[in-house]
């Protein structure tokens, strides 16, 4: 694909529907630096990230990296287990993922600030339990071919080789966020000028600590 | 749910608006920056028509991609210096002021804040990196952003936020001799795993808290991230005020009286709430060294590398995968594990009170032959300062290298790495696997004096026996 046909289809608007290949990454505490070296840091813009995802683990497995099989090039959900993207807060990780392709995360628990920014680029990181997520993650192991629905608003996944679906978990907040199309929040953040005014008039350290 | 902590009063004082959803929107009060992750936040907001709202509460450095030997412009790296360039620019274009290189001031970002009296105790602090939780050292509240929350602190010096609860760590006695802020630190990481504080602020209390200095407290609080809790902190005492008096962002005059007032008032109370509570005790923690490639496999320097039986089941493949990767069996002993390279710095352990512990060991000693050992001040003032007393001079006759301030081979994105699978004695945070610039380069994470302690002995050494009497 093009970087031009990339970048059309990167997340925009209201996120109801991650359909597609799904994507196994095994392993606890896989940290962003491992989903993107530092030395890839070196960069202003995020554009060439996509080629670079996983690229030390992908060099140590010779091609065999999940990443690097053929039949997972152009999946576009991740399965992944505990505290997914720990460590740094670098928003390349989500970046680079979501370049290589990926629209969506499930995983039985993630890091906090990767959390973030996947939902600040729209990508929606679901959470299972761990019994869930080896089944979730069997089902698709079994069958790389096999092609997934999951639908925002009822955090349910489906697969329809052989017909399962799987209830998971999104809070309220991001569920809302991303189905409105509102998890790209920069303009209501600045639309509240006016309570911002009153909180900064309000904090003594704003104001030279009047007495 | 918490009630009445530092958290719960700052978070309510900075709470801006209720957005749809349910998050809240939160105002920042200081915003740091660097080269690395703000470059797209900038072109974000160029993207949007946006300006940036309050270009006085945002400060910029440079250090990620800085060479600590030569920093003459234009760097070698042409990809640093268009990254130092573009945070010039966007710094000019701005008005944001930028401690740049040569200035006096220029250093790791979570180490010139503090010592420029930016942070102060009751403000949100926010940064793209993860590490801002240093921060909290003060009684902020401080935490790590991605670049497009940096592009929205720019446009409206806020973020739309999820409170956190509040688990207080509760430190009983006293650190001995020879055991410092970084052990207790890696010493609750390990026994609390890195998973325990995802959703969770960390407040550090008690005895052993209380009798910590500042840059201890920004040691201890820097890792909480690597505990898994986005920020950590202290309660603002007399030990904080007695750190900022003075500092050039720090009030002054009778506005100063009225701060102290103000920051005392934010203490989490006698009758506050808390989500949860765990409680060590600091004077049975020993020199605390890491293993393996998560933060979380440390042990004691007289201690052996785990077994999988002595793992909690759910720790026990990524134990297998750390074997591996490190080539250590279980049950090795870690003290005597040969070392290649020895790194003293980082936003964890490049402060005054570090150089001087590690100087403490290398003083009258050599570098063992074969070892690459450096000292990287955390900042220009740092540097300034550990000259002045001649440590310098002390690192560089025991045959340390003394270099120029920067992040520098914690990530390894200037030219200082590990080549190959090089063992580094480390005083910086994080043990991932290719974190010092090699895809098999090996960390050991441990406190300043333990790194030097292993560069005058070639192998991990419990630094308790070489400290004088």
């Amino acid at each position: 694909m093009t970087s031009a046909a990339l970048a059309s289809a990167l997340p925009a608007g209201p996120i109801i529907q991650v359909n597609g290949r799904a994507l196994v990454l095994r392993g606890d505490d896989i940290d962003t630096d491992r989903i993107i070296p530092a030395r890839f840091l070196k960069c202003v813009t995020f554009d060439g990230l996509g080629q670079q995802v996983f690229a030390d683990d992908r060099i140590e497995l010779q091609g065999a990296h999940p990443f690097d099989r053929p039949d997972h090039q152009g999946a576009r959900l991740l399965l992944v287990n505990r505290n997914f993207g720990c460590g740094s807060s670098r928003e390349h990780a989500p970046q680079a993922l979501m370049r290589w392709g990926i629209r969506a995360v499930v995983g039985e628990s993630f890091a906090e600030i990767f959390y973030g920014n996947c939902l600040a680029l729209g990508i929606p990181c679901l959470t299972a339990s761990h019994d869930l997520m080896l089944a979730i993650q069997a089902a698709a192991a079994a069958d790389p071919a096999a092609e997934f629905e999951l639908e925002v608003a009822s955090a349910r996944l489906r697969s329809s080789q052989p017909e399962t679906s799987w209830q998971l978990e999104l809070p309220a907040g991001p569920r809302q966020m991303l189905s409105t199309g509102q998890w790209d929040g920069t303009g209501q953040l600045v639309a509240n000028g006016a309570a911002l005014a009153a909180t900064a008039a309000r904090l003594p350290y704003m104001n030279n600590f009047p007495g | 749910m918490s009630a009445g902590t530092l958290y719960d009063k700052v978070w309510d004082l900075h709470r801006v608006a209720e957005l749809p959803g349910g998050s809240t929107q939160l105002f920042i009060g200081l915003h740091l920056i660097h080269e690395v992750t703000t470059p797209q936040a900038f072109a974000g907001l160029r993207d949007l028509g946006l300006g940036v709202l309050h270009p006085e509460r945002t400060v910029a450095t440079v250090d990620h991609i800085v060479p600590t030997t030569s920093q003459a412009r234009p760097f070698a790296d042409p990809l640093a210096e268009a990254m130092l360039e573009t945070l010039e620019r966007n710094c000019a274009d701005y008005g944001i002021t930028l401690h740049g290189l040569g200035s006096g001031r220029q250093g790791i970002v979570h180490v010139i804040a503090p010592e420029l009296g930016l942070t102060q105790p009751g403000m949100t602090v926010a940064c793209g990196d993860s590490h801002t939780s240093t921060h909290g050292a003060f009684g902020a509240i401080a935490f790590g952003i991605g670049t497009s929350q940096v592009r929205d602190v720019l446009a409206s010096q806020s973020l739309a936020m999820a409170k956190l609860k509040v688990r207080r760590i509760w430190v009983n006695g006293q650190l001995q001799r020879g055991v410092y802020a970084k052990d207790l630190v890696l010493h609750v990481i390990r026994s609390l795993g890195v998973k325990a504080g995802v959703g969770y602020a960390y407040e550090f209390a008690g005895p052993a808290i209380d009798a910590l200095s500042m840059e201890e407290r920004m040691t201890l609080c820097n890792m909480a991230i690597e505990g898994g809790a986005r920020c950590g902190y202290v309660n603002p005492d007399a030990t904080t005020f007695a750190y900022l008096v003075g500092r050039p962002y720090a009030p002054a005059g009778a506005a100063w009286e009225r701060a102290v007032a103000w920051w005392q008032s934010l203490a989490s109370g006698a009758d506050a709430v808390f989500d949860d509570q765990v409680d060590f005790d600091a004077t049975t923690i020993a020199p605390t060294i890491t293993w393996g490639i998560t933060p979380g496999q440390g042990i004691g320097v007289d201690e052996a590398v785990p077994s999988l039986e002595q793992t909690e089941p759910d720790e026990r493949p990524i134990a297998e995968e750390a074997y591996r990767y490190m080539d250590l069996a279980p049950g090795t002993p870690i003290a005597g594990l040969a070392v290649d390279v020895c790194f003293i710095g980082s936003c964890t352990n490049g402060r005054l009170s570090d150089l001087q512990a590690a100087a403490a060991v290398a003083k009258g000693r050599q570098v063992a032959a074969g070892i690459t050992a450096f000292v990287v001040p955390g900042s220009e003032q740092v540097a300034a300062a550990a000259e002045a007393e001649g440590l310098d001079v002390v690192f560089r006759e025991a045959g340390f290298q003394w270099r120029e301030p920067g992040c520098s081979m914690c990530l390894a994105m200037n030219p200082d790495r590990l080549e190959g699978r090089q063992i580094s004695a480390s005083s910086s945070n994080r043990n991932f696997k290719g974190r010092q610039g090699s895809a098999t380069g090996r960390t050991l994470l441990m406190s300043p004096a333990m790194v030097a302690a292993a560069a005058v002995s070639g192998h991990v050494a419990d630094v308790r026996l070489l400290l004088n009497p």
